[in-house]
């Protein structure tokens, strides 16, 4: 689904929300995969300057979850390492999105391209 | 929904964040409460986020900076009504509002910011507390 506007990030968190359900994971991890969505759906909007995300259920044994994949054809981020670390930002935001979406997720993996983009998967299972 | 309304009870003001909101609107609230603690003279500040299924770093900054402000103009704030898997959530996310008062629910959230605004409560019968003036 796209992410071109503040109102696609909502869409985003439903959608999460929607599939979080339907793969049975519980509260606290429902809520925990639908925040990181929200985290990384603003980043691809602001920082990516738009984007997708493709949003999978997996219920493979023994891992039932979602899986998520953010990407954007932005600038891409030039430090991962240091856009990773808590309190980065250039932004004005709290730099806790990445940082703070990684710690909520299982599976965090991360490419980015200088001048072409950036791809984030993230994965919450039971 | 344009904007998310703000009561007035007495001499605190009163927002219920009831549903899943978008960032442009989580400005604005942040915008309209400053104005309606100076055009009210308010001194507490209540919301309401039972309603929220999740707070991330733009909804729990917003609450921040809601707090901060307030406190310059002479306003104490309170959160109440976090979930659970909201709280915990939060904390790992590194975020644990240290500058925002939270209670349990409403009634402790108005012990909390303070107890003159119950006897002003009967005196002001305008549906929603409406737009009137604090004479107070």
């Amino acid at each position: 689904m796209p992410i071109r506007e503040s109102d696609d990030v909502v869409r985003v968190r439903q959608a999460v929300r929607v599939q979080a359900v339907a793969a049975g994971l519980g509260l606290v991890d429902q809520t925990k995969i639908v925040t990181a969505a929200s985290e990384l759906a603003r980043n691809t909007l602001d920082y990516g300057l738009g984007g997708t995300v493709r949003i999978e259920t997996f219920t493979g044994n023994p891992r039932r979850g979602v899986r998520l994949t953010f990407e954007d054809n932005g600038p891409g981020i030039p430090d991962l390492e240091r856009a990773l670390t808590d309190g980065y930002t250039t932004g004005g935001g709290l730099g806790l999105g990445l940082s703070g979406a990684r710690r909520l997720c299982n599976e965090f993996e991360i490419e980015s391209v200088v001048g072409q983009g950036t791809r984030i998967t993230i994965a919450r299972w039971k | 929904m344009d904007r998310i309304p703000i009561l007035k009870l007495g001499r605190a003001l009163l927002v219920s964040i009831q549903v899943d909101i978008h960032d442009r609107l989580a400005k604005a609230l942040e915008e309209d409460l400053s104005e309606r603690i100076v055009a009210t003279g308010a001194r507490g500040v209540m919301i309401d986020i039972s309603g929220l299924e999740i707070v991330d770093s733009f909804m729990g900054r917003m609450l921040d900076n809601i707090a901060a402000v307030s406190r310059l103009l002479d306003a104490d704030t309170v959160v109440v009504g976090m979930r659970p898997a909201v709280a915990i959530t939060l904390v790992e996310l590194g975020l644990s509002l240290t500058g925002v008062k939270t209670a349990l629910n409403v009634e402790r959230g108005m012990t909390l910011i303070g107890s003159g605004q119950y006897e002003e409560i009967e005196g002001d019968d305008a549906p929603g507390g409406g737009d009137e003036r604090d004479e107070g």
